[in-house]
């Protein structure tokens, strides 16, 4: 029951600050220190959230953006995973792809973006095609990296069980190489907001970036001011939910212990 | 009764100038304590990881009970120097993990289990995550999961060479107690010298560049031990003092003062 008390307590403390700065911001706003044409006070920006979500629009645009987002990182995460878990188990693979796919890693992908307009213009592949690209590094090189960082004492034990590749692979490397794994998908979900708030803020017709476009074009700034707080909210939505499922598969590990 | 045979055999790594162990012969019988000692780089690790099946020979023999051995398998249980136990399994998972690759159901594996860690004094500490056990409590777990398969016989490269000397001692009369109460044959390899003495049978000493045996010495302290007498009393017989200044002799013959 303590306990349970405390883990409350504890990530409650986390957002103090957070709550700290708006209170301070809306009294600063309120008493006429910053102008209301620079920064709405958080009660203007909590009466847009209001309208946008009554209206339907806000729901509207955070669906498609976070549709947007997840179907790029899941073919993006697919092909590095996959990638990374053919290079680290086969040598041929790796002298074959790593040389290119450090070349391309070193291109900035938001660079890309021209092209990826003349490519696509403003559809839905131009966001995909970008979050994937952002997406897949990451993955890659941690599940590469975790792979090849499997204690090789580990394998051989696996020889003297006399296991089979397939048997392998998944009862001693993939478990070995999972707490890297997450790193690289932790660190992979933030390229994946900025990515797409990027690439729709540039051309998009729809989603959060799109809506603080927009709000832009009508000098609407309590809207552009609460795009960018749901960018801040979504992105720690999902980095916890990252954290969680880090912790849920990775309980053998010292440093997941809830001590 | 199982026999372990290395006859003649040489190994050479790729990338060296001298073959790692050359000519080498030895043999372990079930209820035998087989020791290697030596210096630094001659061959013990080899000769242990080519009984294995880790390694193959370039020429030379290994066989079980006159079979060729060609890979590692469950008659050969290996334990490192390292614990090598898999951190995301408990200690019990660890020590059941070789019974679940073959199929035997969860209740029978737990069991068993249980059994092995009651028998290196390990009660209770089934559900224990791996990195909650000192060094000397993951060597025991390594030393069950070792004997969960019910080897003829087990390897073990070092296996007390990372723990600290009280824990040491301890270990080594377990690992008499059990070597005594199973018929299986050990073949170990270690730097310690009264550790070779009290528990060995059989003592090989092996010498470096290029790494072979020198010697054979036969022992009988951890008969002795196994047939009730203390450890302090075969450590404050003369023999054993006689004993270990002639296997130290042995160890550095030849090598310049």
């Amino acid at each position: 029951m303590s306990r349970a008390l405390q883990s409350i307590g504890r990530s409650a403390i986390g957002w103090l600050l957070p709550a700290l700065l708006l209170a301070g911001w809306e009294i600063a706003s309120r008493a006429g220190v910053i102008s209301a044409n620079v920064l709405p006070a958080p009660s203007a920006v909590g009466a847009a959230f209001w309208k946008l979500l009554l209206s339907g629009e806000l729901l509207e645009n955070i669906r498609i953006s976070t549709l947007r987002a997840l179907s790029g990182f899941v073919v993006g995460g697919a092909i590095g995973f996959g990638l990374g878990l053919a290079n680290g188990l086969s040598a041929l693979s790796r002298g074959l792809t790593d040389t290119t796919i450090q070349m391309i890693r070193n291109i900035p992908h938001l660079a890309l973006i021209p092209l990826v307009i003349l490519w696509f213009g403003i559809d839905e592949e131009a966001k995909l095609f970008l979050v994937a690209l952002g997406v897949f590094f990451p993955i890659y090189i941690n599940t590469l990296l975790g792979i090849q960082g499997v204690d090789p004492q580990l394998v051989e034990m696996g020889r003297i069980y006399g296991m089979s590749r397939s048997q392998l692979f998944i009862r001693v490397i993939l478990p070995g190489a999972l707490p890297s794994i997450f790193v690289g998908l932790r660190y992979a979900l933030g390229i994946m907001w900025l990515t797409l708030i990027v690439a729709e803020t540039i051309s998009a017709s729809s989603g959060l970036g799109y809506m603080a476009m927009q709000a832009r074009e009508f000098l609407l700034i309590d809207v552009v001011v609460l795009s960018i707080l749901i960018y801040a909210l979504l992105g720690k939505l999902a980095d916890s939910l990252a954290r969680y499922l880090e912790r849920l598969s990775l309980q053998w590990h010292p440093a997941f212990q809830n001590v | 009764m199982a026999h372990l045979v290395l006859d003649h055999i040489s190994v050479h790594y790729g990338n060296q100038a001298q073959p790692a162990v050359t000519q080498a012969s030895l043999s372990v019988n079930s209820g035998d304590f087989v020791v290697l000692v030596g210096r630094s780089g001659c061959g013990k690790t080899t000769l242990l990881n080519a009984a294995a099946g880790l390694i193959a020979p370039n020429s030379g023999s290994v066989t079980v009970d006159g079979k060729q051995i060609k890979a590692p398998g469950a008659d050969r249980a290996v334990v490192f120097q390292n614990d090598a136990l898999f951190p995301w399994l408990n200690a019990r998972e660890n020590i059941g993990f070789a019974l679940k690759l073959r199929g035997v159901a969860a209740k029978e594996r737990d069991a068993a289990a249980d059994r092995l860690l009651a028998l290196v004094k390990l009660e209770g500490f089934g559900s224990k995550a791996i990195w909650e056990l000192s060094g000397g409590m993951r060597q025991r777990v390594g030393l069950a999961r070792a004997l969960a398969a019910e080897p003829d016989f087990l390897l073990m490269d070092e296996p007390l060479g990372a723990l600290d000397a009280l824990t040491r001692e301890r270990m080594q009369t377990l690992l008499l107690d059990i070597w005594a109460a199973n018929n299986i044959g050990v073949l170990m390899v270690t730097h310690g010298i009264d550790e070779a003495l009290l528990l060995a049978t059989r003592i090989v000493v092996l010498a470096p560049g290029p790494g072979r045996v020198v010697r054979q010495i036969d022992a009988g302290f951890g008969r002795r031990y196994a047939s009730g007498e203390t450890v302090r009393s075969i450590k404050a017989d003369p023999a054993f003092n006689q004993a270990r200044a002639e296997l130290e002799d042995s160890i550095f013959e030849g090598e310049a003062a």
